[in-house]
């Protein structure tokens, strides 16, 4: 079944997160990163750095960060069991660091599909602000399957 | 940490490449801790069999983090101007990593001298699992 093209433009619940040094610790400790600015607040200080520095792809777990983060997919009646993520592209305008809170502003983009439909794609674009300035954009391609 | 020189550039020019330790449970813990994901598929043994799967697998996002440090440690975080991945393949426990990048690209952006980048993250046989492209604005 085709997903309805009406839901291009649907918006998703806004959300707020505070991205935290405990938890980027455990995000620097997991992919590898050895320089302190990531995880440890003393060093981020010495460096000039008002918190331990967001990496560049923790936006997507902030993203995430909310009750039903794929609310939207199920709201066009999909099954997740068929749910791949296909693309995620970031671009980035500010450096956000812990204690900064952060407001995720979401939007269905495109819905198209491939192969006669054995492949459909769901574009959802996120504007991320602080007080209003924005920092970073992310979009999310999510793929079902048939 | 200095930006590279925009001019000393080349296209074809490789990145400084690293190969992660093997992905273990452990690195998939660690992840879904740090990440927030604790989705059953990366881990729990019983219920990935249960959908007929061999085993847990990774975290799509966490080979682009590990392509995100790539970045961060050959150019200064705030250079980054854009950072995108496709994720072509599974990443299974116990594959290495070997994260690489070239640049593809040299060109002018919103008034600012740019390279772009293509990223792979493969496994040690030569399979890509994530490919991504990022433009870096240089001095």
């Amino acid at each position: 079944m085709l997903i309805d093209k009406k839901h291009i433009g649907m918006k998703v619940p806004p959300h707020a997160v505070t991205p935290t040094a405990w938890q980027l610790k455990w995000f620097a400790k997991a992919t590898g990163e050895t320089n302190p600015i990531y995880f440890d607040e003393a060093a981020a200080s010495k460096a000039g750095l008002p918190g331990v520095l967001v990496p560049p792809t923790f936006f997507f777990c902030m993203d995430m960060d909310k009750d039903e983060p794929f609310d939207y997919i199920a709201t066009m009646g999909c099954d997740f069991a068929k749910m791949l993520h296909g693309e995620q592209i970031f671009t980035y305008h500010k450096p956000v660091y812990s204690g900064d809170t952060l407001d995720f502003d979401g939007q269905v983009t495109d819905i198209y599909d491939k192969k006669n439909g054995a492949l459909q794609f769901i574009v959802k674009d996120v504007k991320v602000s602080r007080q209003g300035e924005a920092v970073c954009d992310l979009r999310t391609v999510i793929v079902i399957r048939a | 940490m200095t930006i590279p020189n925009f001019e000393a550039l080349n296209v074809g020019d490789e990145i400084p490449s690293f190969t992660t330790e093997p992905v273990s449970r452990l690195t998939l813990a660690l992840y879904a801790t740090g990440s927030g994901d604790h989705h059953p598929l990366h881990l729990d043994q019983d219920y990935v069999r249960s959908k007929g799967m061999k085993d847990v697998f990774a975290h799509g996002m966490l080979g682009m983090a590990y392509l995100g440090r790539l970045l961060t440690q050959w150019v200064p975080q705030g250079a980054i101007r854009s950072f995108g991945v496709r994720f072509t393949a599974i990443t299974w426990i116990g594959e290495s990593m070997v994260c690489t990048g070239k640049v593809v690209e040299k060109l002018e952006q919103n008034g600012e001298k740019c390279v772009r980048l293509e990223l792979t993250c493969a496994n040690e046989q030569g399979e890509a699992k994530h490919k991504a492209d990022a433009v870096v604005a240089l001095a």
